[in-house]
């Protein structure tokens, strides 16, 4: 089973307490009225799928509550880092903190 | 039509709360009430008489009343008096206008006192977390999940844990500690 760090409960923790929340810092126009159709539509369809480092929510469902943010290897399964919601995207000085 | 009036049933009633002698036993908390505050832990301190833990996974208890870490801002309080009504009204009184948040769960779960040398064992068979009281001394609370049900596990003493489950997994949580109970014999 996979063991993941919970920010807030600041301790690993079994995989099966936590949900996946789909990609992490997809940001909401600030001006929903002023943007095109296209980006909307990017904003609410469009994600991310890489192979490899990927920065994305989790919910700690069965524990504290609270969604949280994780860099995970997705070929691997590593989960290299967990941080708070609303805190930027840690470099773990791998080159992926800007790729997309 | 007097004997129609509705009597309150515990979840537990007519279930066989499963023990051996010399591993564990599971037992009844009873009638207790409870209350799920969000917001800040220094607003209901006072009034229930029990600091509100800020540590992670943390129980503070004093007297019959204890108060739970389960988020951030969030705690479970409870206290063994069966439906304090005068607590709820003086809680939402100090909380009048503030932007927190109390619910009575009085009669959303049951409690259970799991006790016994082999505990740990017992608990572990549907509870993955690691239960050794070096790394889940006493004192320390948090909400998990035991096989399919979704728990509060609170540890009170070294061999006694202290389960708070929602009373429609009861029967389920009940029979699941039943089975355990003979995979540790």
């Amino acid at each position: 089973m996979l063991l993941i760090t919970c920010p807030y409960c600041r301790m690993a923790r079994p995989e099966s307490e936590f949900h996946y929340g789909g990609e992490a810092h997809v940001a909401r126009p600030a001006e929903p009225a002023n943007v095109s159709d296209a980006e909307w539509a990017a904003y609410l369809y469009m994600r991310a799928n890489p192979k490899g480092v990927h920065a994305e929510r989790w919910r700690h469902i069965h524990g504290c509550g609270r969604f949280f943010n994780a860099v995970r290897n997705t070929v691997s399964d590593e989960i290299l880092a967990t941080y708070e919601a609303g805190m930027s995207r840690p470099d773990l000085g791998d080159g992926t903190k800007d790729a997309r | 039509m007097a004997d129609r009036i509705a009597a309150r049933r515990s979840a537990l009633e007519g279930l066989a709360l499963p023990s051996s002698a010399g591993l564990a036993s599971v037992t009844d908390v009873g009638v207790a009430a409870r209350f799920l505050y969000r917001g800040a832990p220094e607003l209901v301190a006072g009034v229930f008489g029990v600091e509100l833990p800020t540590t992670p996974l943390r129980a503070n208890a004093r007297l019959e009343r204890a108060v739970l870490w389960l988020g951030p801002d969030e705690w479970l309080l409870l206290t063994a008096k069966a439906d304090d009504s005068t607590l709820s009204a003086t809680l939402s009184n100090v909380l009048h206008g503030k932007p927190a948040s109390l619910v009575d769960i009085s009669h959303r779960q049951v409690g259970l006192v799991v006790s016994g040398p082999r505990v740990e064992a017992l608990l572990n068979a549907g509870c993955p977390l690691n239960l050794d009281v070096a790394v889940f001394p006493v004192g320390m609370c948090t909400r998990t999940i035991l096989a399919k049900a979704e728990i509060v596990l609170w540890r009170t003493a070294g061999d006694t844990f202290r389960i708070e489950v929602a009373r429609s997994f009861a029967p389920y949580a009940v029979a699941f500690l039943d089975e355990a109970m003979h995979g540790i014999a």
